[in-house]
């Protein structure tokens, strides 16, 4: 499970409150206006902000101060996911070998089938500059399967890419996580990706996180704040 | 954090450095009393001779300036390279240009005599001023040519519609300018001026025209008066650390930056009178800045092929350790301190002379060991102090570029420190670093400073040579040496900027 309790971060001119308990494996999107905080809450729960009070924790285990490599979490950022001057299979190896040692036989196998698993076999000798938008994607996405963490946090990640291309990374991601037994949250701006990747949709808006609901009641009767931000011929 | 600890020694090791002569200097100093009539005038000359090198650097960079910022013309982005070569020059191979064009038996000279003109004397105060202009004047012109051109076009195209008159389009767009920025680089020259040595050894002396700097190096060197050297050390440091200051704050953010090859288009100065004005300002500062730099190589060709003298393949063995030991020393400490702390702390280094450095560091080694035979050692140090504000500035945004591009994925990889210095910081930052090496390196090989301090017959670096070698008159040797440490300069300078470059273009 996991937790954030009393949450309070002050961000500038406002702040961020709220409660909130996600369970493993769940796949959860996070909605609401720009500026309302949702970057603002993978922020807490990955570790690069420091609470002003409140506390986060994960089964049991109280994150609140841990800095965010001591944290059992993986981030897929918006762009600079991979370091441009190493190749593919050297980003990997980095999920696997954070020390920078060489790989092992057994390393080599692991990156070999994940990069097989995201369609990108044979191409971890290029570097990320010579790869398309998408591959650089999934790339990414290979290294989070090689961390295996138990939570997943997607700050848009796929915003650059096309529509089509957008689905098919999300139904990716899905999968991977599920292998994984991950809980994944993820921010969008996009309400048509919450329908598609997401079991419950967590509201921030207004300065206050929202108590997770499921997708399908979430659209079906979305709450004002909501339809204030969309507009209510979207919602 | 290891990091931080690293960081921490190499402030701390940098303090040390530079407290700990200043200390020592004070410890020794005689107390005011030890001032001799000559220390006053030569306070006066220090000062005067520094305004007026700001004054006639800035006032002549000012047409010059314009003229490259509304021209375009075949190799205009070449001379605007140039023009930062000055700052990589050995002061002494610069001297020796100088001298080739207005000294004695110089260019000028031998028109002149032609003519029945006056014989030019390049020693004093005026020849001081001159090699001061010669390094500084490319400098304030590369400030005001890099705001210049910072001026957006669509002013300049409003002025050409609204038909502003060529004086109305200066009162307004170009004054302003000039307004902003020629306190700045007076400022700095100034106060580069003020701790200038190796000019005055040359081309100054006597009782009428010796700086602060030259006056301590004389006190150490001939008179042996500790004391003496001691308080001409503390003066020299309360003047640079006011002149600092003020500089500091009216100094233009950026102090020497790459040079622009950028145009923006202009639709004034078409008529006659102002295009040959121009030609007449570009064609005079590149011809004052190339001839010397030709006669250089020109006569040195002969005294190169004839072996260059006595002892100076070793003296130049000796520059190229100090060098490169200076550089490695410098890089180690730029990298920890490429932050915003570690650059105002090397800023405070900067404005400590290398001569009052060098007295301190003498003082402390003395009753150790024998401080002439730590003579290179001691100069690979200060070179190294003296490159790091530069180094600093170049590798600081570079490195906190780094730092903010990749830091957070660094966290969420749990990278250690020595995988993230090795994949990311040190391949990341390989350009910026070949330059700042490239810089250091030719600094550390032309510096003729503190050398001049310690050095015995046995331990010369090549600039040194150079200088005995005039001092002997043996002209022809000295021309050699000078183009041999002219080419060594120039050489290790691209070597470390084009290491930095080759491959490095992800």
């Amino acid at each position: 499970m996991l937790t954030l309790e009393n949450l309070n971060v002050v961000m500038d001119g406002s702040a961020l409150t709220g409660s909130l308990s996600l369970a493993p494996g769940r796949r959860v999107a996070v909605l609401g206006p720009s500026g309302a905080g949702k970057s603002t809450l993978l922020d807490v729960i990955a570790g690069f902000r420091l609470l002003d009070s409140g506390a986060v924790g994960w089964s049991g285990k109280d994150l609140t101060q841990l800095p965010p490599d001591k944290r059992p979490v993986s981030i897929l950022f918006q762009d600079g996911n991979l370091f441009p001057h190493l190749t593919v299979f050297r980003n990997l190896l980095l999920a696997l070998k954070p020390n920078g040692r060489r790989a092992s036989q057994e390393d080599q196998v692991r990156i070999e089938g994940a990069l097989k698993r995201v369609g990108l076999a044979g191409m971890s000798g290029r570097t990320p500059g010579t790869l398309s938008g998408g591959q650089q994607s999934r790339a990414a996405l290979a290294r989070v399967m090689l961390q295996g963490r138990p939570i997943i946090l997607l700050d848009e990640p796929f915003s650059a890419l096309g529509p089509a291309l957008k689905a098919e990374m999300l139904a990716l991601v899905r999968e991977v996580a599920g292998s994984l037994g991950a809980l994944v949250v993820m921010v969008t701006h996009a309400p048509a990706d919450a329908r598609r990747f997401a079991e419950d949709v967590v509201l921030v808006a207004e300065g206050k996180v929202h108590l997770p609901v499921a997708t399908a009641a979430f659209f079906a009767n979305p709450p004002e704040a909501y339809r204030d931000y969309v507009g209510t011929s979207q919602a | 954090m290891a990091q931080r600890a690293v960081a921490i020694t190499a402030a701390l090791v940098l303090a040390l450095l530079t407290l700990g002569p200043i200390a020592a200097v004070l410890v020794r100093s005689g107390g005011l009393g030890a001032f001799r009539p000559g220390d006053l005038e030569a306070l006066q000359f220090t000062i005067w001779q520094a305004l007026l090198s700001g004054f006639f650097s800035v006032a002549l960079a000012i047409p010059v300036a314009r003229a490259l910022a509304r021209r375009h013309f075949w190799g205009r982005s070449l001379l605007v390279s140039l023009l930062g070569a000055p700052f990589i020059l050995p002061v002494i191979v610069a001297v020796m240009g100088l001298i080739a064009v207005f000294g004695q038996n110089g260019l000028v000279n031998t028109v002149m005599a032609a003519l029945g003109g006056p014989k030019l004397d390049i020693y004093g105060l005026h020849g001081v001023i001159l090699a001061h202009v010669f390094f500084n004047l490319p400098l304030a012109t590369r400030m005001l040519l890099q705001a210049w051109l910072a001026i957006p076009g669509e002013r300049f195209r409003l002025a050409a519609s609204m038909g502003l008159s060529p004086w109305g389009q200066f009162l307004t767009l170009e004054w302003p300018l000039i307004r902003r920025i020629a306190p700045g680089a007076f400022a700095v020259i100034f106060v580069i001026c003020l701790t200038s040595f190796a000019v005055a050894l040359t081309l100054g002396g006597g009782p009428r025209a010796t700086t602060v700097e030259l006056a301590i190096y004389q006190a150490m060197r001939f008179d042996f008066d500790l004391g003496r050297a001691a308080t001409l050390a503390m003066l020299q440091l309360a003047m640079a650390v006011i002149a600092g200051m003020i500089a500091l704050k009216l100094a233009p953010a950026q102090g020497f930056g790459t040079g622009r090859g950028r145009q923006v288009p202009r639709w004034d100065g078409r008529g006659a009178v102002p295009r040959i004005c121009d030609t007449l300002w570009i064609l005079a500062a590149a011809a004052f800045l190339l001839v010397p730099l030709a006669l250089v190589v020109l006569r040195g060709f002969p005294g190169l092929m004839a072996g260059g003298g006595m002892g100076t393949w070793v003296a130049a063995k000796h520059s190229v350790m100090v060098a490169l030991a200076s550089t490695a020393l410098c890089m180690l400490w730029a990298l920890p301190l490429a932050n915003r702390r570690g650059e105002l702390l090397s800023v405070a280094a900067i404005a400590m002379s290398p001569l009052v450095l060098g007295t301190g560091l003498f003082l402390i080694l003395r009753p150790f060991v024998n401080p002439f035979s730590m003579a290179l050692p001691v100069t690979t140090v200060v070179n190294a102090m003296m490159a790091l504000p530069f180094a600093l500035r170049i590798l600081r945004p570079e490195a906190e570029a780094v730092e903010q591009d990749f830091g957070r994925l660094r966290s969420t990889l749990r990278m250690t420190s020595l995988a993230w210095l090795r994949l990311v910081w040190l391949p990341r930052l390989r350009r910026p670093m070949g330059f700042a090496a490239g810089l250091t390196a030719a600094l550390a090989m032309g510096d003729l400073g503190v050398i001049a301090l310690f050095a015995d017959p046995d331990r010369a670096t090549l600039p040194l040579q150079v200088y005995r070698l005039m001092g002997a008159y043996q002209m022809e040797a000295a021309a050699g040496a000078a183009l041999l440490l002219l080419i060594l300069s120039f050489s290790l300078f691209w070597l470390f900027d084009r290491g930095g470059r080759v491959g490095a273009d992800t």
